[in-house]
């Protein structure tokens, strides 16, 4: 594990640093502390931070630039004959890395001395009966040019990795000899820690955006590859779906919207009364005691893993609705476990507590004058509240219910187990039918080859997933903002 | 005053009282009382949802902790698992599981026949169905890690078939059976009659807790515990990133973070991030951490980062909740006495923000550990969890599994001994939910401080 010790070394260094700055800063004040600008242990943590940040940064960078650069290297190195497209080419360089790890293998066992694993060659070695009797199985023949390719990653490796572990040490160094160099006792240490710690705060800040740039790049560029390989027009308005990773796919993604919102319409059918009713019981009629015990047991159901619900779809609630709906029961409506019904019912259970916390939140703060009003005029309490409340707490209601339904659209288990594979525009809700989350996952599970239309499409309809929850949810904050800002 | 000296005596007709109800007050009290019913009704519902649930979870998952085991005592013959007689490892592990079958087939069908059972096979080693297909590699692994067993007799504990196991939970009938091609009723006659002579007992199974995940075909082999140890390292990376992360960018922007369009660009990025699905948290992994970086596939690390991603949220808005708590007050007395900015932060109000973090990044990671879709695609599943990691760094980098993906697998396969792993499998994940549930809840009850 050499970059570990690595790592270790350059902190290491950087505690040395401490220890020599925080040590250097006093002797110059003369062992006197009133005599420095800032407290002692500042001036060791300014060489410390002088030396790690360095050292790491050129680490990371240096991890991250070098498998790009070898990589744009080795397959510039392999015949233009062996492959055809960009798909091949990768499963062409997936095998020169598992030679050279092979051969990396046999080395370390002995099977193979250093410069054996150099020099050998295909017209004189059978590599793969070799490799296979230090344990590494190859699918084929190793071709001449994929085993000098595995040569020559090996030594762009080897040699990579000492010209980082040198540039590594000598940034650690460097910051290390800089910082100490600047340390006396008029230095204002305080103040560079200070900067260079909200330099990392700041940093750490950014990320969120970092991750969402992240999320839209990683979704956009593959799109873009996907509409490429496959019209836009045929999958918006596409009614039919049918991949096939053999070709001749038809990949409309009508039918997976029906199913996305069919389910969704079915969870916020049960979740959003029964969530509001309880929401409603608990903020105008509960005690303080059932509330205190209500209010937790329901936001259990929204602490359980998706996992979960989609196994009770799946094993518990799927027959069940086959037992009523299905042949036995004697209406022949259902043909198996798994349908919209299914899903909806159990995601709309998982939803109850979002629904109602977030509603009795709402109903919490509208201002008890208006209570008060209603009450004093006569009504009752149920008056008041479908009268002067509930109109009051709409807009927030609103925006719960739409925040709802993005967790519906997007939710995944409970689908992937509970709502069923078959692609199809049916107004049955016991139907089996799949929606847009679960097609991602089929299509992007296995060893799926990224360059083909049937798994660049999961990005397609990631991205259609992201935009429609990402306009739920701002319109929901939209509506829930100003809401608020009426009573504050 | 002559305006109220006017007839203003209530509208109602004659003989009304305010003891005795109107149609109308009926009629309103009655809405009232349903209007409280429906919400009675409402709360009952889901709490009847939540107890259905825990009911289905715990009435179906609880056999999964025990299994069905058949005790017998297995001559080992020196003539076939160690021709040469030098009880060298390397050349008795030339005899396969193949070779070690018959062996225990003999065992077996000698057992019976000590016990008085009768076998009602016209091919007597069609009894060894009894037993799973695993035992072979039991006994051979057994007999390779300590060769001087071979040429006596030793007792092994051999796992039932999982049909077998079924059948004395209530899974499996005789009428079942008739369209099974692995078992036969007379099986199960067989089996009864062990259970008598005390040579099969159904225990608790520690295997299913600690062991690997088994092939599609033995069920009654498969464990949770790989994966189980996939999960905590992927919790370390979450904890030892989310955390660090979370609580410098939520103290930015509490404490540093002046108004200006990046700070409204990060906190409008943070809360639509935790509302982005998750599933688009896997895409964002397998495209930058898999496609671009080139990280192993199924690697507890990659599932780690891409939670981490996935958490950062949850964890910068409770820090940024809890550091709100801190009254200003005790920055401005920092200030006051000459500490910097900095030094207000970090040496006084973060200490006293601390338990609030703390609840929250447990709260954090508990949905991270129940986390499955993102790591679906990541790879996670379709690939059996069957070794456990040889060191820290082949944990965080070899393939391995998660509990909730090996949850999935398990609902996956066809069998219903997998169903009842599944459920059992999501037993042992609530429990370690709750007691991080729990432990939070602990912490604030504690030490949390009202200003």
């Amino acid at each position: 594990m050499p970059i570990l010790w690595l790592i270790l070394l350059v902190l290491a260094l950087g505690l040395i640093g401490f220890v020599l700055g925080r040590s250097r800063a006093l002797s110059n004040a003369g062992g006197d502390i009133r005599q420095l600008h800032s407290l002692p242990s500042y001036y060791g943590s300014n060489v410390l931070l002088a030396t790690l940040i360095p050292g790491l940064a050129v680490l990371l960078l240096w991890l991250i630039a070098q498998p790009m650069v070898i990589h744009g290297q080795i397959s510039s190195m392999i015949p233009e004959s062996a492959y055809t497209d960009a798909g091949s080419l990768n499963l062409v360089m997936s095998d020169v890395k598992r030679v050279a790890e092979g051969l990396d293998i046999a080395v370390q066992e002995g099977a193979l001395s250093v410069e054996q694993a150099r020099d050998i060659r295909t017209e004189f070695t059978d590599i793969r009966a070799r490799l296979g009797e230090v344990g590494v199985a190859l699918g084929s023949n190793v071709e001449a040019y994929v085993l000098k390719a595995a040569q020559r990653y090996r030594v762009m490796n080897a040699v990579g990795h000492w010209i980082m572990t040198g540039a590594v040490l000598a940034a650690a160094l460097a910051g290390f000899a800089y910082a100490l160099m600047r340390t006396n006792k008029d230095y204002r240490a305080r103040n560079q820690v200070e900067k260079v710690l909200l330099g990392l705060l700041i940093g750490a800040a950014s990320l969120a955006v970092l991750t969402t740039v992240g999320i839209v790049l990683s979704l956009i560029f593959n799109t873009i590859e996907f509409f490429k390989l496959y019209p836009a027009m045929d999958f918006f308005f596409g009614t039919t779906w049918s991949p096939s990773f053999g070709g001749g796919s038809e990949l409309g993604i009508l039918p997976l919207f029906w199913g996305t919102f069919y389910v969704s319409l079915i969870a916020l059918v049960v979740a959003v009364p029964i969530g509001l009713f309880a929401a409603v019981y608990l903020s105008e009629y509960a005690g303080p005691k059932v509330r205190a015990i209500a209010k937790p047991l329901l936001e259990v159901l929204a602490g359980i893993p998706t996992i979960v619900y989609g196994l009770f779809a799946l094993l518990t609630v799927g027959p069940l609705l086959m037992n009523v709906f299905g042949e036995d029961g004697g209406l022949g409506w259902m043909q198996g476990g798994r349908s919209v019904m299914t899903a909806g019912l159990v995601m709309g259970v998982m939803l109850i507590p979002f629904v109602s916390s977030l509603s009795d939140d709402i109903i919490n703060a509208v201002p008890q004058a208006m209570r008060d009003g209603s009450l004093g005029l006569g009504a009752t309490k149920s008056e008041t509240v479908k009268q002067v409340v509930l109109p009051a707490a709409l807009p927030g209601i609103v925006g719960a219910i739409l925040l709802a339904a993005s967790r519906a659209i997007g939710e995944t288990m409970i689908v992937v187990l509970g709502a069923g594979a078959a692609a199809r525009l049916s107004m049955n809700p016991f139907e089996a039918m799949t929606t847009v989350t679960t097609r991602i996952v089929s299509q992007l599970t296995g060893d799926a080859d990224f360059a083909s239309a049937e798994a660049l499409v999961a990005f397609a309809l990631g991205m259609t997933l992201f935009v429609i929850t990402l306009g739920l949810n701002i319109l929901a904050l939209v509506i829930v903002r100003k809401y608020r800002e009426q009573y504050d | 005053m002559s305006d109220f000296t006017a007839d203003n005596s209530p509208a109602a007709g004659k003989g009304s009282s305010l003891f005795k109800e109107t149609a109308r007050t009926k009629r309103r009290n009655a809405a009232e009382a349903r209007f409280k019913a429906y919400g009675i009704g409402a709360i009952a519902l889901g709490l009847f949802f939540l107890i259905a649930l825990l009911s289905a979870i715990i009435s179906n998952g609880i056999p999964a902790f025990k299994q069905t085991f058949v005790t017998i005592s297995v001559e080992l013959p020196e003539a076939k698992l160690d021709k040469n007689g030098n009880r060298d490892p390397a050349e008795m592990a030339k005899v396969t599981t193949f070779g070690y079958k018959p062996v225990i087939t003999n065992a077996l069908i000698a057992a019976l026949k000590a016990e008085g059972i009768e076998i009602p096979f016209a091919k007597e080693k069609d009894v060894a169905d009894i037993l799973s297909s695993s035992a072979p590699a039991q006994v051979r692994d057994t007999v390779l890690a300590n060769p001087d067993l071979v040429g006596q007799t030793v007792d092994f504990r051999l796992l039932a078939s999982s049909r077998v196991d079924g059948y004395f939970k209530g899974r499996v009938t005789r009428e079942a059976l008739a369209r099974d091609k692995n078992l036969d009723a007379e099986h199960l006659d067989i089996a009864d009659q062990m259970v008598k002579a005390g040579l099969m007992e159904t225990t608790f199974n520690a295997d299913f807790i600690f062991g690997a995940d088994a092939s599609e075909s033995r069920p009654e082999q498969a464990g949770i515990g790989v994966s189980m140890v996939g999960s905590f390292f992927m919790m370390l990376v979450v904890l030892s990133l989310a955390l660090p992360i979370g609580v410098a960018a939520s103290i930015y922007l509490e404490e540093f973070a002046p108004q200006n369009k990046w700070t409204d660009l990060i906190e409008v990025n943070i809360s639509n991030l935790a509302a982005v699905p998750s599933i688009v948290f896997g895409i964002l992994g397998l495209a930058v951490f898999i496609q671009f970086a080139h990280l192993p596939q199924s690697a507890p690390l990659v599932g780690g980062l891409v939670l981490t991603l996935m958490t950062l949220p949850t964890i910068i808005i409770s820090t940024r909740a809890s550091l709100k708590a801190v009254p200003p007050s005790i920055r401005d007395a920092a200030l006051g006495i000459g500490a910097s900015k900095m030094q207000s932060v970090f040496h006084h109000v973060l200490p006293l923000a601390m338990p609030g973090i703390l609840t929250g990044t447990i709260i954090g990671l508990a949905q991270a550990l129940g986390e499955t879709a993102p790591l679906l695609l990541i790879g996670m599943i379709g690939y059996i969890a069957s070794n456990m990691p040889d060191g820290i760094a082949s944990g965080f980098l070899d393939p391995n599994s998660a509990m909730p993906a090996q949850i999935y697998e398990w609902a996956k396969r066809a069998d219903p001994a997998y169903y009842e792993r599944a459920w059992g499998g999501i037993i042992i994940l609530l429990l370690f939910l709750m007691t991080m549930n729990i432990i939070a809840v602990i912490l604030r009850r504690r030490f949390e401080r009202r200003w």
